[in-house]
């Protein structure tokens, strides 16, 4: 929290991933998840194994960054993994009481176990890859055929414009909190659960008068500005297909359809 | 005088091995006396902040060491008690208060300490009157119903209520009105001679700069550039111009005739001093 990076925080560069539309990302994303979730037998294992290492790759990001992004959901992994291992009825190998350490286990285990890492560190990519700015415009571009059902496309991709953009200066503000109340003594991580929600509230209530003041501000700054939502806004920046973008969308297909040819195989 | 903190060669740098990597600190030594008033100057960005934050352990550094009250904070025990002898008010700390009561909030430090009950309300009665605050009508109050000079007073008599044998002060009058910082820091000065605490502040203020430190430091992005006494510091005041920093207005007024050819002092820091010389050079045309 304090090292200064958030998980999933945009890493300036000009890859190939940088450089591509957003939309074409959040497809790619789908598929690929598509790919691992499905995957049935190990040659479409493999080819989920592939295409997530090629994404990696492609997005010429420092290795150190994307095994961050595993280590901030580390607990997840591990707790699957082991819930997988010790319950899954089957040959018994070991045991220890109710746990039991099972071969299925451990197959069910590993499996469940690189199917999580590699939809965690290709649902990474874009926001890895691209600015805040332009992944909702990217996103509201995707949902505005919903606007005639009544979505606020719009709306939704200004709140979550809003979010990512106070993600990085509310932890920041954590941090500032954090010391702040340490320099007095606070203890953030010890004791009983009920003593543990009662030393967090240090952090906690300083956070969110904050996160609420800088809100205010936020609105009275967008009004000033005569901000109108929704209604006709153009772009600075307008998105574009180029051919880079449709080879990555038609070998993304490819791959799709190959993924589902080896599921019914 | 013996050294209450001992610096030698401090560098500091943020996310080390990532694209946001920043050295804030660059081989800094710095030799800070018991009991002395010490004064951090430097435009916003110079690393301040984060040398304080040394001080009580709360950031240790890149490489280089870092001993305060005879402790080096590369020992994690210890430096995890170093709190209880530093105390550190962070810029705007109002921010931080979070209890439901001024008193509540301010005997937070004295708790987390393990003091009995009689001892605690002994201590934040105590801050509270340091700080200019009436510990029978502000006590009670929620500190979001004070207004935002009396929640600074509040959280700062939340430090002072730890008696810390250094205080370090991080920009305590920033948003302040006048009277408010006068205010703050005659309390500052006050609290200073009837305890002998070390202080130590970071400030934008030259004239605070002028009237109270005894010592000053200069920091220029992550840099030692100057340290000496208010006096010598000020003499520099081309430098300290193009460093985005200033002179107390006697000083600069000094600088100006200087500039100009008069032969004034340049050893003028306060506005007597400052209408002696005037006097002196009218006499003499």
């Amino acid at each position: 929290m304090l090292s200064g990076i958030t998980m999933g925080q945009y890493i300036p560069g000009n890859s190939l991933l940088h450089r591509l539309d957003p939309r074409t990302k959040m497809f790619g994303v789908l598929a690929a998840a598509a790919c691992i979730l499905t995957a049935s037998n190990w040659q479409g294992f493999a080819l989920a194994a592939l295409l997530t290492v090629t994404a990696l790759m492609l997005s010429e990001l420092p290795f150190r960054i994307l095994l961050g992004s595993l280590k901030s959901l580390w607990i997840l992994l591990a707790f699957t993994f082991l819930i997988q291992v010790f319950f899954t009825p089957g040959t018994v190998m070991a045991g220890l009481g109710p746990l039991k350490l099972t071969q299925e286990g451990i197959a069910a285990g590993s499996d469940l176990f690189l199917r999580l890492a590699m939809l965690i560190l290709t649902a990474f990519l874009p926001t890895l890859t691209t600015p805040p700015i332009k992944l909702t415009a990217g996103l509201e571009s995707m949902i505005s055929p919903f606007k005639r059902l009544g979505v606020p496309a719009h709306e939704l991709a200004l709140m979550m414009t809003l979010a990512l953009r106070f993600i990085p200066t509310l932890m920041q503000e954590a941090g500032v909190v954090v010391n702040a109340q340490r320099s007095r003594g606070a203890g953030f991580a010890s004791g009983s659960p009920a003593k543990w929600a009662r030393s967090l509230l240090p952090l906690f209530v300083p956070l969110f008068t904050g996160a609420l003041r800088r809100a205010d501000d936020m609105a009275v700054a967008m009004e000033a500005r005569c901000y109108r939502g929704g209604a006709a806004r153009t772009r600075m920046r307008e998105l574009k297909f180029n051919r880079t973008d449709f080879l990555v969308l038609v070998v993304t297909l490819v791959v799709l359809g190959a993924a589902v040819a080896l599921k019914n195989m | 005088m013996s050294s209450v903190i001992k610096i030698e060669n401090l560098t500091h740098i943020y996310s080390t091995g990532t694209p946001f990597q920043v050295t804030s600190l660059d081989s800094i030594s710095l030799d800070i006396e018991k009991g002395v008033f010490f004064a951090i100057i430097g435009a916003t960005g110079s690393g301040k902040s984060t040398l304080v934050q040394h001080f009580n352990g709360l950031l240790t550094p890149t490489s280089g060491k870092v001993v305060v009250c005879d402790i080096d904070t590369a020992d994690k025990k210890r430096r995890r008690n170093l709190w209880r002898r530093v105390g550190l008010v962070f810029q705007q700390p109002e921010q931080q208060l979070f209890e439901e009561t001024v008193f509540d909030d301010v005997a937070f430090g004295p708790r987390n300490m393990g003091l009995d009950k009689g001892e605690v309300t002994a201590r934040v009665n105590e801050a509270l009157c340091l700080v200019g605050l009436d510990p029978l009508e502000a006590a009670g109050m929620s500190p979001f119903r004070l207004s935002g000079g009396m929640r600074r007073k509040a959280a700062i008599a939340g430090v002072l209520a730890l008696k810390p044998e250094v205080l370090v002060l991080d920009e305590p009058t920033s948003g302040l009105d006048p009277q408010g910082r006068r205010l703050l820091m005659d309390l500052i000065e006050e609290f200073r001679r009837n305890t002998g605490v070390t202080i130590i502040l970071v400030t934008h203020d030259m004239e605070e700069v002028a009237l109270m430190a005894e010592q000053v430091a200069v920091l220029d992005k992550g840099r030692l550039i100057m340290e000496g006494k208010p006096r010598e510091i000020f003499n520099r005041a081309d430098e300290l111009n193009a460093m985005g920093l200033g002179v107390p207005a006697p000083a600069e007024l000094m600088h100006k005739l200087r500039a100009l050819g008069k032969k004034v002092s340049a050893d003028v820091l306060t506005t007597a001093e400052a209408e002696e010389e005037i006097a002196r050079l009218l006499s003499l045309d």
